[in-house]
């Protein structure tokens, strides 16, 4: 493992700060963007070359760094919102509930019974960290395009679980995932639509109107 | 160019490709919204064709009584998934696939697309999936894939129940049979993971491989009957069948009633086939849920004044036959009488093909008078006989078919129950004699309980006059209505008629689900007198001919003129003031009153010269209204602190899974 990498993934999970502490969504989104775009030039630093990696570079920049945070902004110019107003918590008490987790992380991370060669690794805390940050935002933020961001974050941190665990991954997994996760997407950016029409907000706490 | 040849040597891929047809027969529809009709015919046409080659196929099946199973390819999460297809299973086949394809053209003119554009296509897509679930579910060979076309089945009826959503009736109709198919699924569910105990895959076991001795099988035996008595309707477990069958379309009403609960009795006879010994009181259960099954469905029947109300409680009378059947089955298989087990189960199967022949017939024939008269109501119809002859005619086949007289096909099966429970007393063997004694005169009472009913109904529906203007507007419906009626009504009577041929198709499937019965060296033909009942059907026959002619011959000689009935010396008789459903069942209803709960709104009469007031009686669906309801009720006060977890915020469910997920994680630590 290289210097580099590690420095990479320390900036992931500052990102993740950046993300939890900041109430403006367009940051929040090239926070995410930012982050994306890290975990796809993260596998070339860690495996040996090869055309089947580079596509994976190439594929990953382009759903994560650039598709993704377009879908995203549009969404938000679509609907008019700027900022993510009244969290459930607020921004600086996630902050610490994020700096909380982020040290869980790595304790937990010390006792996981892992292979001898990723034992001592920056990824796994990092990868760990990454998602209980994706949990964090999705709870406690209210605004639907919040919760993709957090869903995406989530995902980052699985991605970046999956860097470690095999070699180079099968092209069909990581498309699946990849897929999966632009359907999610866009079935989110459709609910947004759908619910800041119907209830001309998209505050997902309203859904509970719907409740039986 | 050799795929004909190969469906002859192997008719399960006949079975297959035809039921393959069937699912996808609704598909073009959906595209084709321009052009619903075509849809709609393309559709019927496919269910038809797929139906033909299903037949032929089981019919290659069980006269060749051949067995194969597949294994797919490619394995399931749960196994390899094996379908196959043996007599018993084409027995099975032979009632889905001819009600399959007769409902199907029956739609055409029953819900035609041209004045259901929007609902049409959907019901002919649903239909066609719901063929083809029932179709393959006796095909299943695991209890994986079994699952899967029970629970296809199960939503395909569904929506095509569903399909006048915009009535309230039947979204609660919908939604009941929706909880309650759920819940006997459950229950199967139960009875696959216990079969499982043991061995290492879902697989079916062969017949007669398992021993029936012990609480794994008590257990086994209880959650089957549990979840396949939910789906076919046995008396406590009936809550979603009246109302389902009411609500529905009434070709789909048809293959609900005539197949769709048969599924349920498929499962269980499937599930019993499986066990060599069987306690005795197995059967004495069934037995007894039969009788308790078949006598409440015909006095519940007895006070609807819902014409398909009625019909479905006819269903659970059926069901109770079937099971009665199958009761002096096991009872035979206990005490070692193989005449006993012979009769008992070629009655349920042939009582499974007859029902699903006449109860079709019947709801076919109550759906062209509801699609011209506009209500399911008896009491607002009347004097149909007259406007609609041919339907008269059919449906009054299919009600003698149904309360078992000769010389229709509902006499076959129930006199082989009779024979049953006759050779069961006559042995003496066994604690099951005293029930097996009382058994005959329940079933007596319910055909004769079955016969006041149909009186009823037709009756009141196509005697006498007309009692609202709707009903005196009524007319024959078209042949794509009436064809379907005529071939099932044709049916009924050759099976009534010529039951000699029956045994070549009972036979193998017997002897697939007890292959004890092959050894035992008895045939059908040797315990049951069947040529007899050819014989005497068709003296009944003539003599009710001559009579007829005589009677006719007589009135045509008689003086004949006009005028009007005996009215009680009331001035102005109107056509209301006839015979009404259920002022004719008023008596039989009073009797039941402790289990029917009839309710009825009269005003009370005070002074010498009473005001004008109305009065309203019906009965209603006791376990479900009186014990179901109440007990759902209560439950609901009780757990609504448990319901603040469901509070809609979403984030909080979010938080749930994360909770979980951590508890599971420090658990597994």
């Amino acid at each position: 493992m290289n210097t580099v990498a590690d420095q990479l993934i320390v900036l992931v999970m500052l990102i993740n700060f950046a993300a939890l502490g900041t109430g403006r969504l367009a940051v929040a989104i090239r926070a995410v963007a930012l982050q994306g775009v890290i975990l796809g030039i993260l596998p070339v630093l860690i495996h040996s070359f090869s055309w089947h990696l580079v596509a994976i570079t190439v594929g990953l920049i382009l759903a994560k760094g650039i598709l993704i945070p377009s879908l995203l902004t549009g969404a938000i110019t679509k609907a008019r919102i700027t900022r993510e107003m009244e969290p459930f918590i607020g921004y600086v008490p996630t902050l610490l509930i994020g700096a909380v987790l982020t040290a869980l992380a790595f304790a937990f991370a010390a006792k996981l019974p892992l292979a001898p060669a990723h034992q001592g690794l920056l990824f796994v805390p990092a990868a760990i960290a990454t998602l209980l940050t994706g949990f964090l935002l999705l709870v406690t933020r209210r605004k639907a395009i919040s919760q993709v961001i957090g869903y995406l974050v989530l995902e980052n941190g699985i991605f970046l679980f999956g860097l470690l665990l095999t070699e180079a991954m099968p092209v069909m997994v990581e498309a699946g995932a990849l897929l999966d996760l632009i359907v999610g997407i866009f079935v989110m950016g459709i609910i947004i639509n759908q619910i800041s029409r119907e209830f001309s907000s998209i505050d997902t706490s309203r859904l509970t109107a719907l409740k039986e | 160019m050799d795929a004909f040849p190969a469906g002859l040597t192997e008719p399960a891929r006949l079975v297959i490709t035809g039921t393959l047809l069937m699912g996808a027969s609704g598909l073009p529809g959906l595209f084709l919204k321009k052009s619903p009709t075509e849809g709609q015919l393309c559709a019927a046409l496919l269910v038809v064709l797929g139906s033909l080659m299903g037949l032929f196929g089981a019919l290659a099946t069980i006269l060749t009584e051949q067995t194969a199973t597949y294994t797919l390819a490619s394995t399931l999460p749960f196994g390899p998934c094996a379908i196959g297809i043996d007599p018993l299973s084409a027995f099975f086949l032979i009632p889905v696939c001819i009600v399959a394809a007769c409902c199907a053209v029956y739609g055409t003119g029953y819900w035609p697309a041209a004045q259901h554009p929007r609902t049409a296509p959907r019901l002919s897509f649903f239909f066609g999936l719901l063929a083809a679930s029932l179709a393959l579910l006796p095909l299943a060979r695991d209890g994986v894939l079994f699952l899967v076309f029970w629970e296809v089945m199960a939503l395909a009826a569904f929506f095509a129940l569903a399909t006048e959503d915009w009535n309230r009736e039947v979204r609660d109709a919908a939604k009941i049979y929706l909880v309650v198919t759920h819940i006997g699924t459950l229950a199967l569910f139960a009875t696959f993971s216990l079969l499982r105990t043991g061995g290492d895959s879902f697989a079916f076991p062969g017949a007669a491989t398992l021993d029936g001795t012990g609480p794994l099988a008590t257990a086994i035996f209880l959650t089957a009957l549990f979840g396949c008595g939910m789906k076919a309707g046995m008396m406590p477990l009936h809550i979603w069948l009246p109302g389902a069958h009411a609500s529905a379309p009434s070709h789909v009403s048809a293959i609900m009633s005539g197949i769709i609960i048969k599924m349920g009795i498929y499962g269980l006879v499937r599930i019993l086939s499986f066990y060599d010994t069987v306690p005795a009181w197995w059967g004495i259960v069934l037995l007894a849920a039969g009788i308790v099954s078949s006598i409440l469905g015909v006095a519940f029947a007895v006070g609807q004044h819902d014409l398909k109300r009625l019909l479905a409680y006819h269903s659970i009378e059926n069901i109770g036959i079937i099971v009665m059947g199958i009761g002096v089955a096991l009872i035979g298989r206990a005490i070692d009488m193989p005449g006993l087990v012979l009769l008992g189960m070629a009655g349920a199967l042939l009582h499974v093909l007859n029902h699903a022949l006449f109860k079709s017939l019947l709801f076919l024939g109550a759906g062209a008078v509801i699609h011209d008269a506009g209500t399911r109501e008896i009491d607002r119809l009347g004097g149909l006989g007259r406007r609609m002859p041919w339907t008269a005619a059919l449906f009054l086949t299919g009600a003698v078919a149904i309360c078992g007289l000769p010389p229709l096909n509902g006499f076959v099966s129930e006199y082989l129950i009779y024979l049953g429970f006759f050779s069961g007393v006559v042995s003496g063997k066994g604690a099951a004699v005293p029930l097996l004694g009382l058994a005959a005169p329940a079933l007596a009472m319910v055909g004769g309980l079955a016969v006041l009913c149909f009186v009823k109904v037709f009756g009141t529906v196509f005697l006498g006059l007309p009692r609202t203007t709707e009903a005196a507007a009524c007319h024959e419906p078209g042949w794509a209505m009436r064809g379907p009626m005529v071939f099932l009504a044709i049916l009924c009577a050759m099976i009534g008629l010529a039951p000699v041929a029956l045994p070549r198709f009972l036979e193998p499937a017997l002897f697939t689900w007890n292959p004890q019965l092959a050894f035992a060296g008895e045939g059908l033909a040797d315990a049951a007198p069947l040529g007899w009942v050819t014989i005497l059907g068709a003296l009944l026959v003539l003599m009710a001919l001559g009579i007829g002619i005589v009677i006719r011959q007589r009135l045509q000689a008689a003086p004949r003129g006009t005028t009007g009935t005996w009215d009680c010396g009331f001035a102005r008789p109107t056509t209301r003031m006839q015979y009404t459903a259920s002022s004719f069942a008023e008596m039989l209803v009073k009797l039941f009153a402790g289990v029917l709960r009839p309710k009825s709104h009269q005003p009370e009469v005070r002074s010498l010269f009473p005001v004008g007031g109305t009065f309203a009686s019906h009965v209603p669906e006791a376990v479900l209204e009186l014990v179901i309801t109440p007990l759902l009720t209560a439950a609901d006060r009780r757990l609504s602190l448990a319901r603040r977890l469901q509070h809609g915020q979403l984030h909080l469910y979010i938080l749930y899974i994360f909770v979980t997920l951590a508890i599971l994680l420090a658990w597994a630590y």
